[in-house]
């Protein structure tokens, strides 16, 4: 039993090598594109479509509301960005009901990935919005004193989210494993079923803290983000 | 070790690359087709409200011409109303005098039949009556009878006023023509001698005298000469009762004729 996937190597060439994190990735971003293509190819814009049509506005228009009811006014800028998040670690999670799916956001790799991409999206976008200077100085409020306890909230918040996510994952992957070896039976459906739900529930964390921080940066109210994540 | 560097350069790319991917085909063509989707609807709605206005404001145009039209049909019924009235009164009025014309002319005609049969009937009586009269003096005639009346009329010519007599002789002296006595049956020799002596006595000798027979003097006696005429015979009595009856009747229809008009006058008056 492995902590993490990217133990499990298939190939390798020094540097390079093809685990099963990558590999389950590939399959998850197949699934999302291919899935996408198939269903965007026909899209009608009358009042009869199609079921797939349908069930796809929903997830589009849900994540698209709960970006605008976050604080950013204008969400098709950043649904790109945020809806993948979600929607790569929501099919991750949903992956789990396969036999032998290794979720890729049970590697820590690939979480440090993700809170690595807020990391960076956070001033890109804020420096989009409001400007360098007015980017820089939300770091200098309410004082200047702040301005080191702002950089480690920085740094800790996203090394918060990477290990959050791989906690969850892992332990959701880990849980149902040792399950199998103890109760073959009922225990291991029970607790994919909640593994199902905390995948969500932490895809949708994931999701929405990414937002709160892009929120607080282009509005540059730290204050308010940071009683968000306080509570 | 839980990080693998290269895995992480690697999910990094992935990530990325699925961003614009999914960005790609499936965000940009979702929400274009939503917002496509929103405006069409949007636009429908436009239509719809304008659609509705027009026919608001042609529901109102509709009825206002409806309520424009119910005034002038109530307008052009109370006209019609009244000239209907005007036009019942006047009919009713004409029909009333051509009834009261006709009415009158009726009772005209109705009076005047009346008279016509009053007056046939009173002719048609009179006539039966005479004609009775006529019939029995007819038949109760004969010889006897005029036997009795040639001697009635012998005294008589003899029992003349004087005067009466120059009035006959004048008129019957001068005449060259024989006399003609009218009887209505033969008569007895007796008689006729009489007769003959008496108008000898009173007209001359010289009178030629002819006797005839006249079944239409029923009974009497008639002399005719150049017009001039002397008798007595019933034929006679019933011509003059006749002419006295007519007279009578003629009178009285001209009264009864004149009182309708006094009372016609009468009625107007009151």
């Amino acid at each position: 039993m492995n902590l993490t996937p990217d133990l499990i190597i298939y190939w390798q060439l020094g540097f390079l090598k093809l685990n099963a994190t990558i590999v389950f990735t590939w399959l998850v971003m197949l699934v999302l594109v291919v899935g996408s293509i198939l269903i965007t190819r026909n899209l009608s814009n009358n009042l009869q479509r199609s079921r797939w049509q349908n069930a796809l506005e929903v997830v589009v228009i849900t994540i698209n509301k709960q970006i605008e009811e976050v604080g950013l006014s204008q969400p098709q800028k950043y649904i790109g960005f945020l809806g993948t998040l979600f929607l790569f670690i929501a099919v991750s999670a949903l992956g789990t009901i396969i036999p032998g799916f290794e979720p890729p956001t049970g590697s820590l790799s690939t979480t440090a990935a993700l809170a690595l991409c807020v990391l960076v999206a956070v001033p890109l976008f804020g420096i989009q919005e409001t400007g360098l200077g007015g980017y820089l100085s939300s770091y200098t409020q309410p004082t200047i004193i702040m301005l080191p306890f702002n950089i480690i909230s920085e740094v800790s918040r996203t090394l918060a989210l990477a290990v959050r996510l791989f906690g969850n994952m892992m332990s959701g992957a880990m849980i149902i494993a040792i399950l199998l070896t103890i109760t073959p039976f009922l225990f291991p459906i029970v607790m994919t079923v909640l593994g199902l739900l905390t995948g969500i529930v932490q895809a949708y964390i994931f999701f929405i803290l990414a937002t709160v921080y892009i929120a607080a940066a282009t509005s540059s109210s730290k204050t308010e983000v940071q009683s968000t994540e306080t509570s | 070790m839980l990080i693998d560097w290269f895995t992480i350069i690697a999910q990094l790319i992935n990530f990325l690359v699925l961003v614009w991917l999914l960005k790609h085909f499936l965000y940009r063509p979702i929400l274009n087709t939503i917002d496509a989707r929103e405006k069409r609807i949007a636009d429908e709605l436009a239509d719809a409200d304008s659609k509705r206005a027009e026919a608001d404001q042609q529901r109102e145009e509709f009825q206002q011409k409806n309520t424009e039209f119910d005034q002038q049909r109530t307008a052009k019924m109370n006209i019609v109303g009244e000239e209907a009235k005007t036009e019942r009164a006047r009919l009713l009025e004409s029909v009333r005098q051509e009834s009261d014309a006709l009415r009158s002319k009726l009772e005209l005609a109705l009076k005047n039949e009346q008279l016509s049969l009053k007056d046939s009937l009173s002719q048609r009586a009179r006539e039966e009556v005479f004609a009775i009269v006529r019939k029995a003096l007819s038949d109760m005639a004969g010889t006897s009878l005029e036997a009795s009346i040639a001697d009635v009329f012998v005294k008589r010519l003899d029992a003349l006023a004087d005067a009466e007599k120059a009035n006959l002789q004048s008129a019957f002296q001068d005449s060259t023509e024989a006399l003609i006595v009218h009887t209505a049956f033969d008569l007895p020799k007796k008689q006729i001698t009489q007769i003959t002596k008496a108008l000898h006595g009173l007209l001359g000798d010289g009178v030629v005298i002819e006797f005839a027979t006249d079944a239409n003097l029923i009974s009497g006696i008639e002399i005719d000469s150049h017009g001039q005429k002397i008798g007595w015979s019933i034929a006679d009595y019933l011509t003059t009762l006749t002419k006295r009856v007519n007279d009578v009747m003629l009178s009285h229809n001209a009264v009864q004729d004149e009182s309708p008009e006094l009372e016609k006058s009468q009625e107007q008056a009151s």
